[in-house]
């Protein structure tokens, strides 16, 4: 995989607000008699115009921590604020409207419905935000053309390239006009050439505004981004940005 | 409240596109619903065809029509309770119209006697055995609820008289006299020859059973004298003025046939009032059987496809629980994840109930056209019964399976592989 620009070369755009704040978050998962600590403790401020990977071996509590923050999941004890509400007390629908309003998810399997074409595809989002028909459109071709998919609009999933694929579903995670896209392992299906195509467009995203959070085990992924931090067994192992 | 309707028109969506991909699974699933929708319309048709026929029947026996006899309708299993009653007797017809023209208000008309019995006509070569001959007079015509196709009642004159004319119900006329007018021809009845004056037009049968065209009625007079009065069997007709206050006419006419038959109060009725609706209560039973039998089945095949049904829904939500998973990622409440499957299951049902009203409504055609007197009625409360039936099953059976679904955590669903 070609090296990301020199880091000197790159804009670092201004923080903006406080988005998330978490504090001595922990996660158990109980199997059988054992206990499982995914998250032992970590706690983290990300702001508005953030680009930020989260890195660690595997098993080191990524996805985990990545499902916290996307408000999938609440944290077994700590605190977890987003933009100043308390997510950790939030009931199963409170956290899906949040979910639907600030946060825009792209996953490593593109998790498009099959049977939906591009553009249904990314509506999605908009019809749980209860938008009427005629704005879905708009706001879904737009957002498809943003991501270089103007002329795919009416394909199927299996009608597209796995690139292409993983570009509808970054298209479905901007439509809503999210807080933050979180994206877990977001190259991970896909060669390398491809995935550095989908890393610039990420690259373009943020200089868009867009406040970004991945997840990635590669290096050459983590150094897209602004700022790193590298998860050890549950806990942050170090947290600043890219040397 | 738009967003309901959005979501509500995704779930349609999606749950057309599911049925689409699963041909061949949800015509299977829907089998079930098929049949106990079939068993439930063709359970209503046929109660409605048998009161509609019935219902017809019973206007042949005239609906404002009290017959009052020694007998009640329909079977008796104290029969010693009646056989010593006295027989109903001309007298009685008379004192009876005494007394309702000297009740002020009274609802009733008009007392008739008569007897009846079955006796062999002929006319030149043919002959018509069991002809229902009723023996009656002139004010018999008030009673009649068929019209004339030919001729006349006889008069008063020569009812009284006891002239041997006879009226011919349309079967015996036209087997008698085919092709001619059996007006002024005459039939013979046990050696007697009768004049024809009239005959009535074609009323069909009653209740299947027996015609009503196969009847002769005669001056009372006439049928006294030639066939004889059997006591046993006589009977007394009675004309309601108002049929809408039958209850009211009866308890009249009770008070009156107390008087004629001089019964002290603690006496109990020596006669029955018996009339359509008597028949009726004969007829619930068989109604009930088959509206018993078919709530079996269809209780039976219904069951058998809501378990169906609930169990392809399981299949689907595991299938797509990742897409359960993605939908909740990207905002889907949990009320949107239930109406989804929910849909989905009333879809394959609702569908089910069209087919299955479809099915019936060619069986009923097929029907019809082969025997067109059995009685089967399709009707528009039974389509929306059953509709309102096969959506009922489609959301008991899905809701168990679409409120898991709804109630998957989010990251199990999307981890599911
Ligand atoms: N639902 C679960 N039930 C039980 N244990 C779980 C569950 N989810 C995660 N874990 C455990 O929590 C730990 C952290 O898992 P997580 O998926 O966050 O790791 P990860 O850093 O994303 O790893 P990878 O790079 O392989 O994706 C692991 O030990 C995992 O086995
Ligand atoms: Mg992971």
């Amino acid at each position: 995989m070609t090296p990301p620009a020199p880091v000197e070369s790159r804009t670092v755009r201004p923080v903006g607000p406080l988005v998330i704040s978490i504090e001595g978050v922990t996660k158990l998962y109980h199997m059988g008699d054992e206990t499982i600590h995914a998250l032992r403790g970590v706690s983290l401020e990300i702001h508005r115009n953030e680009y930020l990977a989260i890195m660690g071996p595997s098993g080191s509590g990524k996805s985990t921590l990545m499902n916290m923050l996307g408000c999938l999941d609440t944290p077994t004890s700590g605190k977890y604020e987003f933009s100043g509400q308390n997510v950790a007390s939030m009931v199963d629908d409170e956290l899906a409207d949040i979910r639907n309003r600030e946060i825009g998810f792209v996953f490593q399997t593109f998790n498009l419905l099959a049977r939906s074409d591009a553009l249904k595809n990314v509506e999605l989002p908009l019809i749980y935000a209860g938008l009427p028909p005629q704005v879905r459109h708009e706001r879904a071709t737009a957002a498809l053309e943003s991501v270089g998919l103007g002329n795919r609009v009416h394909h199927k999933p299996n009608e597209l390239s796995g690139g292409q694929r993983q570009r509808v579903a970054i298209a479905r995670a901007l439509v809503n006009r999210p807080s933050i896209i979180l994206a877990d392992e977001p190259t991970g299906n896909l060669d390398s050439k491809t995935g550095v195509e989908i890393m610039e467009l990420f690259e373009d995203l943020y200089e868009k505004g867009n406040t970004l959070i991945v997840v990635t085990h590669e290096e050459s992924i983590a150094r897209h981004a602004r700022r790193i931090i590298r998860l050890r067994d549950g806990l942050i192992e170090s947290d600043g940005p890219v040397d | 409240m738009d967003r309901i309707l959005y979501e509500l028109t995704e779930s349609v969506r999606i749950a057309m596109a599911q049925v689409r991909a699963n041909k061949m699974r949800s015509a299977l699933t829907g089998l079930g619903v098929i049949i106990g929708i079939v068993a439930v319309t063709l359970m209503g048709t046929a109660i409605r065809g048998i009161d509609i026929g019935f219902n017809k029947s019973l206007a042949m026996l005239g609906d404002d029509i009290v017959y009052v006899q020694k007998w009640p309708w329909g079977n008796v299993e104290d029969w010693w309770n009646y056989v010593d009653r006295p027989p109903m007797k001309p007298e009685d017809a008379v004192a009876l119209n005494r007394i309702f023209d000297g009740t002020v208000n009274s609802q009733l008309q008009l007392a008739v006697f008569s007897d009846a019995r079955q006796i062999a006509v002929k006319a030149g070569g043919e002959s018509v055995s069991g002809v229902y001959t009723t023996g009656a007079n002139a004010d018999f015509s008030q009673i009649l609820v068929a019209d004339f196709e030919e001729g006349r009642m006889y008069t008063a004159t020569e009812s009284d008289a006891a002239r041997q004319v006879c009226v011919l119900g349309f079967d015996v006329a036209h087997a008698l006299f085919p092709g001619r007018s059996a007006v002024n021809q005459t039939v013979i009845v046990q050696g007697q020859p009768f004049t024809v004056i009239g005959v009535l037009v074609k009323q069909g049968s009653f209740l299947g059973l027996f015609s009503m065209d196969n009847q002769m009625i005669v001056p009372l007079g006439a049928y006294r004298k030639y066939f004889g009065i059997r006591d046993d069997n006589t009977q007394i007709q009675v004309k309601v003025k108002d049929k809408l206050k039958l209850q009211e006419a009866r308890e009249e006419l009770t008070g009156a046939l107390r008087r004629v038959r001089g019964l002290a109060p603690g006496e109990r009725d020596n006669f029955s009032l018996n009339g359509g609706d008597g028949f009726k209560k004969q007829l619930d039973p068989i109604k009930q059987g088959i509206a018993f039998a078919g709530l079996f089945i269809t209780g039976l095949s219904l069951f058998v496809g809501a378990i169906g049904i609930m169990n392809i829904t399981f299949v689907s939500v595991r299938e797509r629980t990742k897409e359960i998973g993605t939908r909740k990622a990207l905002g889907a409440r949990r009320r949107t994840i239930l109406l989804q499957f929910l849909i989905e299951a009333v879809s394959i049902c609702a569908a089910g109930g069209v087919v299955g009203l479809g099915v019936t409504y060619g069986l009923c055609l097929g029907v019809k056209t082969a025997m067109p007197s059995f009685p089967l009625e399709f009707s528009v409360s039974l389509v929306a019964t059953s509709m309102i039936v096969a959506i009922a099953t489609g959301i008991i059976s899905g809701f168990v399976p679409a409120l898991g679904a709804s109630r998957l955590d989010p990251v199990v669903a999307l981890r599911y592989e």
